[in-house]
């Protein structure tokens, strides 16, 4: 168990190099690596254009890397590929109105879980503060148990 | 009973969004290219190399692009539907000859027939990504503007042609 857990470690401390440039990369490979790592290839969808060795992955690397010797910014080659692809072709969708339930609704469940767990939390402890019984249940332990009899009367007989 | 109220309340609706999700098929990637004008570009013909052609050229007609290439085991799927649509003539069919060998391409057209009034050479690609081709086959179906007004991603089916895209051509004929 513990072995695992060590191997675990160990390869999850390892820089991630598989997927950067080689040490001493120019500057505008670096770029055009991370260029290619925003954007999908999309023959193999769950691979990005620097992972993929589909075709068209290699036919969009090279218009990325020419975009990038002609000069032009990154936003404006993420552009060029969405017109083409859609944005789908991005990584990271943009923030707009239809991507707006996929942006907020994981924030909007988490606070919805949260208010849930306050609220039953609040609940059970007022439950515990407050052990009487409501007439319901004095209806039910009177049925198996015979009537209640108040504490002190209960005293008396005694 | 009530305390099984929010539990279910957010399990259904849940399942029914991972039903849906699982019929969905991620290979359909809406094109943006719907209801923008065709990307210009200017090829050479397949067959006669020193002519070339321009979507322009098309102006005033509603026509079908098809992007095909020998290697495209799909294409001879569809294939058999387009000779058939180009006997009935009912609207014109274009090849673009995507990443193929001019040989090859030509010896495949004469294997299985010929649907084009002619196919344009996209050696490279190039034009492919214009289009924003990512799975040959892939058609398009222009308007006498120039304008794309449908794509399909993958083999045409004979569904396909009668259902949607030959309605569509003949609407926008008028």
């Amino acid at each position: 168990m513990r072995t695992t857990l060590l191997v675990i470690l160990v390869f999850c401390s390892l820089p991630g190099n598989a997927a950067s440039p080689p040490e001493g990369a120019s500057a505008a490979e670096m770029r055009i690596r991370q260029i290619e790592e925003k954007l999908r290839c999309l023959v193999c969808q769950n691979q990005s254009l620097a992972d993929s060795s589909a075709s068209l992955a290699g036919d969009l690397r090279r218009q990325v890397r020419e975009q990038v010797d002609a000069g032009r910014s990154d936003a404006e080659i993420l552009e060029f590929m969405v017109q083409r692809y859609g944005d789908f072709v991005l990584y990271e969708p943009p923030f707009k109105p239809t991507t707006l339930l996929l942006w907020i609704g994981p924030f909007a469940l988490l606070a919805a879980a949260a208010l849930m767990l306050v609220a039953t939390l609040r609940r059970r402890r007022r439950a515990a503060e407050d052990p009487a019984l409501d007439r319901e249940g004095k209806r039910v332990v009177e049925r198996v148990l015979g009537p209640l009899v108040p504490p002190h009367k209960h005293d008396e007989g005694a | 009973m009530k305390r099984f109220f929010w539990p279910l309340a957010i399990f259904i609706p849940l399942v029914g969004f991972l039903a849906v999700g699982l019929k969905l098929n991620p290979r359909e990637v809406p094109s943006p290219l719907v209801g923008k004008t065709a990307p210009a570009f200017e090829l050479p013909l397949l067959h006669q190399p020193d002519k070339r052609f321009a979507p322009a050229d098309m102006r005033g007609k509603v026509w079908l692009l098809n992007v095909w290439a020998s290697w495209c085991e799909s294409c001879r799927d569809e294939h058999p539907l387009l000779v058939d649509l180009s006997k009935k003539g009912l609207l014109p069919i274009l090849g673009l000859n995507y990443k193929d060998r001019g040989a090859d391409a030509q010896r495949w057209l004469k294997q299985f027939g010929d649907p084009y009034q002619f196919s344009v050479v996209d050696a490279d690609g190039r034009i492919g990504i214009d289009y924003g081709v990512y799975g040959v086959p892939e058609t398009y179906l222009i308007d006498a503007a120039g304008v794309i007004r449908f794509k399909q991603i993958g083999p045409v089916t004979a569904t396909l042609l009668q259902e949607k895209i030959l309605p569509l051509a003949m609407s926008l004929k008028k």
